[in-house]
């Protein structure tokens, strides 16, 4: 027992990158879903076209779609893998998670809603607080994931 | 023109259902040598086919005509997913089994051979296949095909064979001697997407020659999400692919 216990945790950390890797691409297909899903679709706060979208502003959603769509597929598939060889990480994961969507909703609420104005949180009301929620929300989970990151780097595996 | 209409209807769906009985000819004359051809890629020709002669005749080919959020139905079929689900059929495999030796060698040295490379590599197969539908959505192309009938039967052809490649350069189900390596076709394959969720948001905006804005924006949508959702088969097909191989260069 104590021995499978330690070719587990060795795995882990033999496989420490395509952990965080596997996470932050989920991390980027999740924040996209949620977006689509609750803001789009549930609530209505986002157009599907907004007439001020700039083409960069476009093609940039288009890509990032595009890829979010893919990553949280590959993501999963990655996740499947780690576990056949028995090296899936939560903590790190879920540190990666973290990041991948703190990163992309921090691009998202800066250079896609601010600078190219490709479209913005909700319409017809006062934008600055949702702004500030936005990105600050995006920064704690920048923060956290790095924490767990930081943490899970190397020996934590043997006690989690 | 209701001549026109039959003729051209009749002539896009022949070739679906001679594709149809040849495939179960094969099957059933190859069944008598070798080990029984799985039920399953059987179904899914059929299926395909059903999908690809439903939107090339009969009431939603007739629809297509005046109505854009019909004519986007039948794009999904014929371009996305009556590709997908032949491609699962695997009509090169099966073609292999059934002819004899020396014939199958001659197909077997076509599909090495340069001109199948070229045709089916991602990059040529994506621009033949999106790049064909931002010339039709954004020319005056999707006017002139509800006028003339050779160019409603080529766009049609069009759509279909260049959809079929795509799906094809993307997974491998047949074989594929010139399959480009997972991390490119992942990158050409989002690029790809990419280029057709932007064309469909265009389509929103700009209605294509004789579409009103309302039936412009329906259409799109459905060409957005639709899209989206017979890709996620792509993605996963591919990914799965990717998770047999790394299996096999760990585990032995």
């Amino acid at each position: 027992m104590e021995k499978k216990h330690e070719a587990t945790a060795n795995q882990r950390v033999v496989h420490r990158a395509r952990n965080s890797w596997s996470g932050f691409l989920f991390g980027v297909g999740l924040v996209a879903f949620i977006d689509e899903a609750v803001f789009h679709q549930l609530l209505h706060w986002h157009h599907f076209y907004d007439k001020s979208t700039t083409a960069a502003g476009l093609v940039s959603d288009g890509l990032f779609h595009a890829f979010s769509w893919f990553a949280t597929i590959a993501s999963l598939f990655m996740v499947a893998d780690l576990r056949r060889r028995h090296g899936w990480w939560v903590k790190r994961w879920i540190g990666g998670v973290l990041l991948g969507a703190g990163a992309f909703q921090l691009y998202d609420g800066t250079v896609q809603h601010k600078l190219m104005g490709l479209h913005q949180i909700r319409y017809g009301v006062k934008i600055a607080p949702y702004d500030i929620t936005w990105n600050v929300l995006a920064c704690l989970m920048l923060l956290i994931g790095i924490m767990l990151t930081w943490f899970t780097r190397k020996q934590g595996a043997h006690h989690d | 023109m209701i001549k026109y209409k039959v003729i051209s209807q009749l002539l896009l769906a022949l070739p679906f259902v001679a594709a149809f009985f040849l495939y179960v000819w094969a099957v059933t004359s190859s069944n008598a040598t070798y080990r029984k051809w799985s039920l399953y890629r059987t179904s899914s020709w059929t299926l395909g086919i059903l999908c690809a002669i439903s939107s090339v005749a009969g009431p939603l080919a007739a629809r297509a005509h005046m109505d854009f959020t019909a004519h986007m139905t039948g794009h999904l079929l014929l371009g996305m997913l009556a590709p997908l689900l032949m491609a699962l059929g695997a009509p090169f495999t099966l073609l292999l089994r059934t002819l004899p030796v020396h014939a199958a060698r001659k197909v077997s040295k076509l599909l090495k051979g340069r001109f199948v490379r070229f045709i089916s590599s991602p990059v040529t197969a994506s621009v033949l296949n999106v790049g064909g539908l931002w010339i039709l959505y954004t020319t005056s192309l999707y006017g002139m095909m509800h006028h003339s009938f050779f160019v409603h039967v080529a766009v049609h052809i069009h759509v279909f064979l260049a959809g079929y490649l795509f799906t094809v350069s993307m997974i491998s189900i047949d074989p594929s001697p010139h399959q480009k390596t997972f991390t490119y076709r992942a990158f050409v394959l989002v690029l790809a997407l990419a280029a057709h969720g932007i064309l469909s948001k265009y389509v929103y905006a700009h209605p294509p020659m004789h579409v009103s804005a309302e039936e412009a924006q329906q259409g799109a949508m459905l060409m957005y999400y639709g899209g989206d959702l017979i890709d996620l088969c792509l993605i996963v097909l591919l990914c799965y692919e990717w998770f047999k191989r790394v299996q096999k260069v760990s585990f032995t």
